[in-house]
């Protein structure tokens, strides 16, 4: 089956974080233990939102060492295709869900001398994980977290409390900046560094850390997002000899699903190949929004990514 | 030219390419033997060699097929430069300095594969990607070579098959190579038919 054996849990907690997050406590529905995981992985949630069938990427924040449930924190998108409205609307303690199993595309390298951790708002999550991993291993790590203002700092405190100077706040409607290149310039050789947080943050981390010199190999980035809405477009599968209507707030990926192709994902965000898919005709333009083809493949129009790519013009056949 | 072409072999192989100068903040260069050649090379293709040698740091010492070219290195006016008596003094030394230098610095091995490797190794024990460190060949192409029965480490290994210089096996030397270890791996040639030795040829120089 595409996606992986899953997992049933059921909902154990539901806790209001601050005004735009909320977390969610996942246990086993028989008791036992989950599998284990690493810091940095996520899980895939499954959500029945009326009807549609929505599949949603979020970083496990929980400590990677207790087994007995999974957290994640999802902060409410007002203007996304609904599944974090979903999550914070509908989603009770005690229902019933289905997650994937964790899956890790921004692992520790566990070879690194020192880990250098940059997070933006929500982006504070596969963090928490893994500050957990080190201090239980022993790790170095210095944690430098941005949010708009201490009210919208989920977590700020417990990170304080737990891990002291090695986490430094910043607040940006007090005008507090992230010193970036001043970071990048004084950590010693054989740090590595990793930052999640929104795209302006990944941007700006990606050609700090390229002027100051840095490693390629010692930068590492969450990269999948949720895939954003556009213009409904229509796409024809060659092998499975349907086309179908993607909705303006559904992926090719999971319009597929809904016509009942068995389409392979693991991460729906763009970021770890599994969906990438053959195009065998394309007039008109693919709007490439992955983190995978290269830009080569983006160029010519002759792969796409259906979890978060999308596609205007005249016609777009695949080989699915 | 002491540039040398290796023919194509197994993946585990290692190549080597042409040191580019790159932008960061402090440049680590280590040579060995005709190594310096590159180094020269390098500041050479340098936008601004004058910046970029105040703010380097040359380790250097002689091949060993013996030629030394640190009268060369030390004429370039690094902001340190230092002629080491040998492989291991210039590695003592380098793992002193590795403790003070910060990410933003570009590293440049050049010379031959056992002190290339072996820099390399240490590096990459700091957690450092070894795939962003870069590489180039010159000079001898003697070998660095483990035998993986007694895992004692053979020098400047020149013919093929050779003698361990631990256990006393006679070695076929094989590509076969770990970045971990700085050494190619050497297998007993008559393990199945004792005292069949080929005779040695010499294919490293
Ligand atoms: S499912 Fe991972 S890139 Fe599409």
């Amino acid at each position: 089956m595409s996606g992986g054996p899953k997992l049933n849990v059921r909902v154990a907690e539901v806790v209001k974080v601050n005004d735009l997050i909320t977390r969610f406590r996942f246990v086993a529905r028989d008791g036992g233990l989950l599998p284990a995981f690493s810091g940095g992985a996520h899980t895939v949630v499954e959500m029945d939102d009326n009807g549609t069938r929505r599949l949603n990427p979020y970083s496990l924040m929980s400590d990677p060492e207790d087994r007995t449930g999974y957290e994640i924190s999802v902060r409410r998108d007002d203007a996304g295709r609904g599944g974090s409205l979903y999550m914070h609307r509908h989603v009770r303690p005690g229902m019933d869900m289905v997650l994937s199993h964790p899956v890790n595309l921004f692992p520790l390298d566990n070879r690194a001398r020192k880990h250098l951790f940059i997070a933006g708002g929500i982006g504070i999550t596969p963090f928490l994980a893994m500050t957990r991993q080190l201090a239980r291993f022993g790790g170095r790590f210095e944690l430098h977290y941005a949010t708009r203002n201490p009210a919208l700092c989920a977590y700020g405190d417990s990170l304080k409390a737990a891990h002291g100077d090695r986490v430094h706040l910043y607040f940006d409607e007090q005008g507090d900046t992230l010193p970036l290149a001043d970071l990048l310039s004084r950590q010693p050789l054989g740090t590595h560094l990793y930052c999640c947080g929104p795209k302006g943050m990944l941007n700006w981390v990606r050609s700090a850390a390229a002027t100051a010199g840095w490693a390629t190999h010692a930068v590492h980035f969450e990269e999948f997002t949720a895939p954003a809405t556009g213009a409904p477009f229509a796409v024809t599968l060659e092998r499975s000899g349907k086309t179908l209507t993607v909705g303006s707030t559904q992926s090719l990926l999971e319009a597929m699903e809904a016509a009942g192709v068995d389409a392979p994902y693991l991460c729906r965000g763009g970021a770890c190949g599994q969906c990438e898919t053959d195009v065998v005709r394309c007039d008109g333009r693919i709007d490439h929004r992955d983190h995978w083809l290269t830009p080569e493949d983006m160029a010519t129009n002759t792969k796409i990514m259906p979890c978060v790519s999308r596609f205007e013009g005249r016609t777009l056949v695949i080989d699915r | 030219m002491t540039k040398t072409e290796f023919p194509p072999s197994i993946r585990s192989r290692p190549v080597y390419g042409e040191l580019e100068p790159r932008a960061g903040i402090f440049h680590l260069i280590v040579a060995d033997g005709e190594g310096a050649d590159a180094v020269i090379a390098l500041f050479a293709k340098a936008a601004d060699a004058a910046s970029m040698l105040a703010k380097s740091h040359i380790l250097y010492t002689a091949g060993p097929n013996g030629t030394d070219e640190w009268d060369r290195i030390a004429a370039l006016g690094a902001a340190q430069a230092q002629k080491a008596a040998s492989v291991p003094t210039l590695l003592f030394r380098l793992a002193r300095v590795l403790q003070d230098v910060q990410m933003g610095t570009q590293i440049y091995l050049t010379g031959t594969e056992g002190l290339m490797g072996q820099a390399e190794r240490d590096i990459m024990a700091l957690g450092f990607p070894h795939s962003d460190i870069q590489k180039e060949h010159r000079g001898s192409t003697v070998r660095r070579v483990q035998c993986v029965h007694c895992k004692g480490v053979t020098e400047n290994v020149r013919t093929d098959p050779f003698q361990c210089s631990h256990c006393g096996l006679h070695l076929f030397v094989r590509d076969h190579y770990s970045r971990r270890l700085a050494a190619f791996q050497g297998v007993n040639i008559d393990a199945e038919d004792r005292g069949q030795v080929p005779p040695p040829v010499e294919r490293f120089r």
